[in-house]
């Protein structure tokens, strides 16, 4: 933690100085300095945009929170920047190892196959995340971080907010075109608009705690249904960085809380699960959960993401992972429509699709907590079975839910142009891009997210080339595969993933989602299938 | 592919008295536990979500019966 700034200072903004109705206009006021928050200012800037970031506290959060951030987040985190820095510290791993009783009972690997930049996840503490985060927005001038600035007021207008803020020096207030809350699970500004938040509220325990030691595990994610240490329950084991280990034990509906808090009562029961007692508490935390959602993620000119929009278990990392979806899915289209080249009607698809990322994800996390935790006497006993059966069969492996782990989801949008071509294969409109690895001119390895990267902060064509070179809109990113000039695919990896022939050509968004692909595009449908994608039907 | 309600087995009686036999012996508990297990294999033998909520909804209805019935009693 030493060398890693986490501590920041309030400073007065001229803001503040101006009087009445006079009040300062911004165009984007982003709550909450979290993930989400922190990713969405870097990708608008990046792209352009002045950014107002507002947060209440004045330090980045103690205890791990979130730790597993996935492959896609990377590649996000890639694009603003600092994704080698998340990676360097992070601990890789892709092997989960699954036990019942005092016995494994199957192990999977998330990312089976080679050739992508990056890996299936990394653990890492959240607060390492938002520190790097927090470095990169410092370097970018669009970007006016302002600490402990607390939103206590929210006006709505037709084409604007105005927002009152608290700050040490008294309130304040602001202008905005657009405000985008990020500010968490208990959002106020969630209150301010007076949306509803509802879902499902489970009822079981669990307890968390991060403990320091230097033993010899291996890096994967254990999970035990009914362990000898913790008869009944289920335990999680996830390694992070500095020899942390993440311990995840499931307690009964009925445990006082404050009794199993405690280090003495926890420890035990830990160092039977480990096998020895050299370890140190850094943070021990109890939670229950729910699952919810916001009805609709946009109310006027004020645009929810993250927590504040839809809440999930944490058994499967959808949590930190679908905010910073949504700060991805929304960078762009609100870029966009501030410069006037898209209609505000774009947004819409960020609550079109994020909206239903966010069920997909309360689905899967349900599903793995009624598995974890079963709600009735007959659920046990399917899952009892399921158990016993997994020893034996394949199906009864794939029916074990220790927890579904994060993907991206492929969206059902306006914006995708539906396949007119005939496919056996590849990423379908809707799907975020594969990677793969390519050479560059000079026989450099890279990969096809690096290409995406140069290819501009835009919509790109990646072609796989048939010698033609096609006439491109003006402003479309290019990404040539193969012919002259072109990157070498030479393990043929790239084809194979997006089920390539010479001439096929994908239409990638800006936040490297497919919104069309041809086997041999014209430049009308081009045309036709960027002006979709840019929210223009 | 839609639920087979049609009899299929050569001999229904075999089939009928096969998983009698299975639960010859065992307590309720037990043979909760076996059907629990039974269905699960079944199901994935199946492997098409159509037949199986069909089947569930054939088998289900059957709860339904049995609560209008004690309604009307």
């Amino acid at each position: 933690m030493a060398l890693t700034k986490t501590q920041f200072g309030y400073r007065r903004h001229s803001d503040q100085d101006r009087a009445g109705a006079n009040v300062a206009e911004h165009p984007i006021v982003v709550v909450g300095a979290g993930p989400v928050g922190l990713s969405l200012a870097i990708d608008l800037a990046q792209r352009g945009q002045a950014v107002v970031l507002l947060d209440d506290a004045d330090r980045i959060g103690e205890g791990s929170r979130a730790i597993c951030f996935s492959k896609r987040s990377l590649e996000f985190w890639d694009r603003l920047g600092i994704g080698q820095r998340m990676v360097d510290k992070g601990v890789v791993w892709s092997v989960g190892k699954i036990f019942h009783g005092d016995s494994q009972l199957y192990q999977f690997n998330l990312l089976p196959e080679e050739g992508h930049k990056r890996p299936a996840f990394i653990n890492l503490q959240q607060f390492y995340a938002e520190a790097y985060l927090v470095d990169r927005v410092e370097e970018l001038p669009e970007i006016d971080l302002r600490w402990r600035n607390k939103v206590t007021g929210l006006e709505p207008h037709n084409d604007h907010v105005v927002l009152t803020i608290q700050t040490p020096d008294g309130p304040y207030r602001l202008a905005a075109q657009y405000v985008v809350a990020c500010d968490g699970a208990r959002s106020s500004l969630r209150q301010m608009v007076g949306a509803e938040f509802a879902g499902q509220v489970f009822e079981d325990q669990f307890l968390i705690a991060d403990v320091k030691m230097t033993a010899a595990f291996p890096t994967e994610r254990w999970f035990w249904f009914d362990p000898p240490f913790h008869a009944g329950r289920s335990a999680l084991l996830h390694k992070q960085p500095d020899d942390i280990w993440r311990i995840d034990l499931q307690l009964n509906r009925f445990a006082d809380p404050a009794v199993e808090k405690l280090p003495e009562n926890v420890r035990p029961r830990i160092a039977r699960m480990l096998g020895h007692d050299k370890f140190d508490f850094e943070w021990i935390s109890l939670y229950k959960f729910q699952c919810r959602r916001m009805n609709k993620f946009i109310h006027g000119r004020v645009i929810f993401a993250g927590d504040a929009a839809h809440q999930v278990s944490p058994f499967g990392a959808r949590g930190a992972n679908s905010g910073l979806e949504d700060a991805e899915n929304l960078a762009w289209k609100l870029d966009r429509v501030l410069r006037g080249i898209s209609p505000e009607a774009l947004l819409e698809s960020y609550h079109i699709e994020r909206s239903a990322a966010a069920d997909e994800n309360i689905r899967e996390s349900t599903r793995s907590t009624d598995f974890m935790a079963p709600n009735s006497h007959q659920e046990a006993r399917l899952r009892k079975a399921v158990l016993s059966l997994a020893r034996e069969t394949e199906f009864g492996k794939r029916m074990v839910n220790a927890g579904r782990l994060s993907t991206p989801s492929i969206y059902e949008t306006p914006l995708s142009t539906a396949d007119s071509d005939s496919w056996r294969g590849g990423p379908r409109p809707g799907a975020s891009m594969p990677d793969a690895p390519v050479a560059g001119r000079s026989g450099e390895p890279m990969y096809l997210t690096d290409a995406f990267i140069r290819a501009g902060t835009g919509f790109t064509l990646l072609e796989f080339s048939n010698g033609a070179a096609p006439e491109l809109p003006e402003r479309l990113g290019n990404i040539r595969v193969g012919g002259n000039g072109g990157l070498a695919d030479s393990a043929g990896l790239a084809a194979s993933r997006y089920n390539a022939e010479p001439g096929t050509a994908y239409l990638l968004r800006p936040d490297g989602y497919i919104a069309a692909r041809f086997r041999r595009p014209t430049r009308a449908a081009l045309d036709a299938a960027l002006a979709r994608a840019a929210g223009h039907n | 592919m839609a639920l087979s309600t049609s009899s299929n087995f050569a001999k229904p009686d075999d089939a009928f008295r096969a998983i009698v036999e299975a639960h010859r012996g065992l307590n309720d508990e037990q043979s909760a536990d076996l059907d629990a297990a039974l269905v699960l294999i079944l199901a994935n033998h199946i492997g098409d979500l159509d037949v199986l909520k069909e089947a569930i909804a054939l088998a289900a209805r059957r709860m339904l019966d049995a609560s209008q019935q004690q309604q009307q009693q």
